[in-house]
């Protein structure tokens, strides 16, 4: 972390509640964990909102479709953080770690829908060129995505080109596979709130 | 259907009005990646188009411009949310322009 104060300047209260998370957990403290509990009255409480909405509210999108989602957004913005722990939800809610590899390995070649294919091809565009036109979107419409389909997954873009820019620019460190597992659980469960 | 409009707006109104320790127009021109002056004009546009690209140095070199830990908190985050503000707001524009044009 590049920033100390992300690292030892939370409140009292927060501290001891990290204390909690990692006795129960027996994992450390996940960096986005401190990120978010840093200050939140500037920042984290309002984008745990718009995460939660993004990924929790009621879509056509399935909870692992958009898990999906923030997986292949943080793959082309090469987050690692947040390939690993959204992989790791993505392969749990869909039950299908197979799925979930080739969607990240070839889009093209995975065996997922076309709409999901075509959804997830203007993600990965509109995240690598920032910006996309109407073209991108026909294609999209095309495929039979809705368009309150695609708002749902621009929320989710959104909510995790902020999120993978944060992560990369303070450095967070990358645990190992347990630790993503014990994250997964937890997002599954108690989603973004 | 998910909608965070309401949700989206009070996060950015919060990061560039609300209190801080960094200034309003610090904030704002960070959201921008607009007229901003070096060494935080290059940790900016890092964040804002290639943040797997900050370095170390990027973040002494803001620190020894005068900014403390937490403004810099502020202004890259600031910086992260305005890069995706753009991309959601040229998406939602061309799914508008191709419904209108369908």
């Amino acid at each position: 972390m590049r920033l100390a104060i992300l690292d030892k300047g939370h409140s009292f209260g927060t501290k001891a509640l990290f204390a909690f998370i990692r006795l129960v957990t027996r994992q450390p403290t996940p960096e986005i964990i401190k990120l978010i509990g840093y200050r939140p009255d500037f920042f984290g409480a309002y984008m745990k909102k718009v995460t939660h909405e993004a990924m929790r509210g009621s879509s056509a999108w399935s909870v692992g479709d958009r898990e999906l989602m923030a997986a292949l957004v943080s793959r082309v913005n090469a987050c690692e953080f947040c390939i690993k722990a959204h992989t790791a939800v993505a392969v749990r809610a869909y039950g299908d770690e197979p799925k979930v590899a080739a969607v990240l390995s070839d889009l093209e070649a995975a065996p997922i829908s076309e709409p999901l294919r075509a959804t997830l091809r203007m993600l990965g565009k509109l995240t690598r060129e920032q910006t996309v036109g109407a073209d991108d979107m026909r294609s999209v419409l095309a495929a039979g995505v809705p368009p309150q389909q695609i708002e749902d997954a621009l929320a989710v873009c959104f909510a995790f080109n902020t999120i993978n820019r944060l992560a990369e620019t303070f450095a967070f460190a990358v645990p190992g596979p347990k630790a993503f597992e014990a994250g997964a659980k937890f997002l599954l469960a108690h989603g973004y709130r | 259907m998910t909608d965070i409009s309401q949700q989206r707006k009070a996060l950015i109104e919060r990061v560039l009005d609300g209190a801080g320790t960094a200034s309003q127009s610090e904030r704002q021109v960070a959201f921008e990646n607009i007229g901003l002056a070096e060494p935080v004009k290059a940790l900016i546009q890092k964040v804002a188009t290639q943040a797997t690209a900050v370095t170390d140095r990027d973040i002494a070199a803001a620190r020894a411009s005068g900014l403390t830990e937490d403004q810099i908190f502020e202004i890259v985050i600031c910086a992260a949310v305005g890069q995706s503000t753009r991309q959601y707001d040229s998406a939602r524009a061309a799914l508008d322009a191709a419904i209108s044009k369908e």
